[in-house]
């Protein structure tokens, strides 16, 4: 019965060979990050020579020629409004139909709310052909609309999902107090549901900003204009006009990358738990 | 990063509404729905039904996109696709990167998870960095590594040249490069699967694994007949994410190889991609999405019916 020493503290050894291997995987994941972030500051001979090392010398313009550039802000600044406005309309129009399902009794409610979860089940590339062709006959490509409004489109079925599930478990005392006080749907959707749908906001809103500010596919094939590329478009194109000046691509990522990791730092309980707990309680 | 939404899927399903409790008589029906549902049922309707439908009728025609399709060319489009050999490459690098899943991310998921189980200091910090590229996306993830594998200038380089072997340049070369991409993904996602584990780990019932080791059983068998039967729905769940993560995947290929060389690295949305968008072949693109869309739905109803049926 040693077994229960070991089980309160456990051996040197075991000690080690978790740190070891733990050590070892977190050196695997942040190598690539860190020579990315380093590389930044090398010069092209430089990087040639020790792609590992510290920059022998520190070449701080690479970084600052594009923080004092207008590229690399335009670039942030159109991702940013697509994601807010993907993440406003899809929190909305997900809230009041997932509202209406969980409250309001109405003929064909159940396989209207079938019909929505129709989204969950294939990705966006699966239509993209005649979605593209829609938007092209609604006048939108080459908008910010044209990525937008499909953005939010596909988001739906997953947010009235989640919103649905949240609202129908709120205290029903809550509905019929208010009834009895004569309060109307719309008024209670506004003074009670939402106010207390705090938690489930915050995760549609950080899986659809993630989604929305990561997402590649849809603005390839929507915009065409190099001045409305949202940040993963504007890289690539970054990367093809310097080729193989490596030293700049390599500050660009760092620096496109860089809201993502100190957001994730700093939020990271909730960015972790909205993004595999919250989706897999759905 | 959609594979979330296929999660909802996984767990919910499909599931009609049930009616908790007797509504009691509110005034003002009629407004709400009239209010609070056509938004979402407009837009989802115009940009995700009608489109899907669209695809399962221009996939019958031969159209480059403008007019109206009038070149009716009835399964011509299906054929010529699985006798493509890009697709049939695509097919199978899709199958790969699920094996890959199956064999070395779950395991290695599972693995980590379970050393970070223990309560030691640093947990958390590592419990972060793991997670750290999947928050990453998939494009700027795809270009770090197209700098990892650079010949010239990248990682592989300097790591060859410290053994004094010629620099591969993995990327360029038709056998390798698809495992250079499978890398790329493990690397990518096996954070968000250790999650998972985590979260199925905190549910296994402790006071069964103290009954087990006072039946005397070692660590091992400890995780081998306890833990791991007990952690089953967290794998299926798991190898879910991984098949729909597989069939969507396009971000993290573009970057890296776009497809190339020579097809080698063709998923089926690169594929699509390819050789529907960039050529404008809205029939034979939209085949490719029917196919895509087939399998999806194949998946969403046959893993959860057969596999996830206790769950």
């Amino acid at each position: 019965m040693t077994d229960t020493t070991t089980q309160v503290r456990m051996t040197a050894a075991t000690r080690l060979y978790l740190y070891v291997s733990l050590s070892l995987v977190a050196a695997l994941v942040l190598v690539p990050l860190v020579t990315t972030a380093l590389g930044g500051f090398k010069s092209l001979g430089d990087l040639r020579t020790s792609p590992f090392g510290l920059p022998s010398d520190w070449v701080w313009s690479n970084y600052t020629d594009i923080l004092f550039g207008e590229r690399y802000w335009r670039q942030m600044a159109n991702s940013l409004f697509i994601a807010v406005m993907t993440v406003f309309l899809t929190v909305v129009a997900s809230a009041m139909a997932a509202f209406t399902f969980a409250h309001v009794r109405f003929f064909g409610s159940g396989h209207l709310m079938n019909y929505f979860l129709i989204g969950l089940m294939f990705p966006v590339a699966t239509a993209i052909l005649p979605l593209f062709i829609r938007i092209r006959d609604l006048g939108l490509l080459d908008s910010y609309w044209g990525v937008i409004l499909p953005q939010v489109a596909f988001g739906l079925g997953m947010s009235i999902l989640l919103f649905r599930n949240y609202f129908r478990n709120l205290p029903e005392e809550l509905f019929q107090a208010a009834f009895v006080d004569g309060c109307g749907y719309i008024r209670f959707f506004w003074y009670v549901s939402l106010p207390l749908s705090r938690p489930i906001v915050a995760t549609v809103s950080i899986v659809t900003f993630v989604n929305s500010w990561n997402s590649y596919i849809l603005p390839l094939i929507m915009l065409n204009t190099e001045t409305k590329y949202p940040w993963p478009l504007g890289i690539m194109v970054y990367r093809g006009e310097f080729g193989t000046e490596w030293q700049l691509v390599l500050a660009f990522i760092t620096l496109t990358i860089l809201p993502t990791v100190i957001v994730f730092f700093l939020a990271q309980k909730h960015i972790i738990a909205g993004l595999t707990a919250g989706a897999v309680k759905s | 990063m959609t594979d979330m939404t296929a999660a909802a899927v996984a767990t919910q399903g499909v599931t009609g509404p049930k009616v908790r409790y007797k509504s009691p008589t509110a005034r003002g029906r009629l407004p709400v729905l009239v209010l609070f549902l056509p938004p979402a049922l407009l837009l989802f309707t115009l940009f995700v039904i009608l489109p899907m439908g669209e695809a399962a009728w221009y996939s019958l025609y031969r159209w480059n996109g403008y007019g109206t399709p009038t070149e009716f060319v009835g399964i011509r489009n299906f054929t010529v696709l699985f006798n493509n050999g890009a697709f049939s490459q695509a097919l199978i690098n899709n199958g790969l990167i699920i094996v890959i899943s199956l064999l070395l991310q779950i395991p290695l998921a599972i693995w980590l998870a379970t050393m970070l189980a223990h309560k030691i200091a640093g947990v958390v910090a590592f419990r972060l960095i793991f997670f750290l590229p999947y928050v990453l996306a998939d494009v700027a993830a795809g270009l770090i590594w197209r700098f990892v594998y650079d010949g010239d200038y990248g990682l592989f380089a300097a790591i060859a040249g410290f053994f004094g072997v010629a620099t591969p340049y993995v990327l360029a070369d038709r056998d390798l490069a698809i495992y250079a991409v499978l890398a790329v993904i493990v690397w990518k996602y096996f954070g968000f699967h250790m999650m998972l584990f985590i979260a199925g780990l905190q549910a296994v019932d402790k006071s069964v694994l103290e009954a087990a080791e006072i039946d005397g059983a070692t660590g091992w068998q400890k995780f081998r007949y306890v833990t791991l039967p007990l952690l089953g729905s967290t794998v299926r769940l798991s190898v879910f994410f991984a098949i729909i993560g597989s069939l969507q995947l396009f971000d993290l290929i573009m970057p890296l190889t776009g497809g190339g060389p020579s097809n080698s690295t063709q998923t089926m949305v690169t594929f699509l991609y390819t050789y529907g968008v960039t050529r404008m072949q809205v029939g034979l693109g939209s085949a490719v999405g029917v196919v895509l869309f087939v399998i999806c739905i194949t998946l969403a109803f046959g893993y959860k019916r057969i596999f996830m049926r206790h769950d």
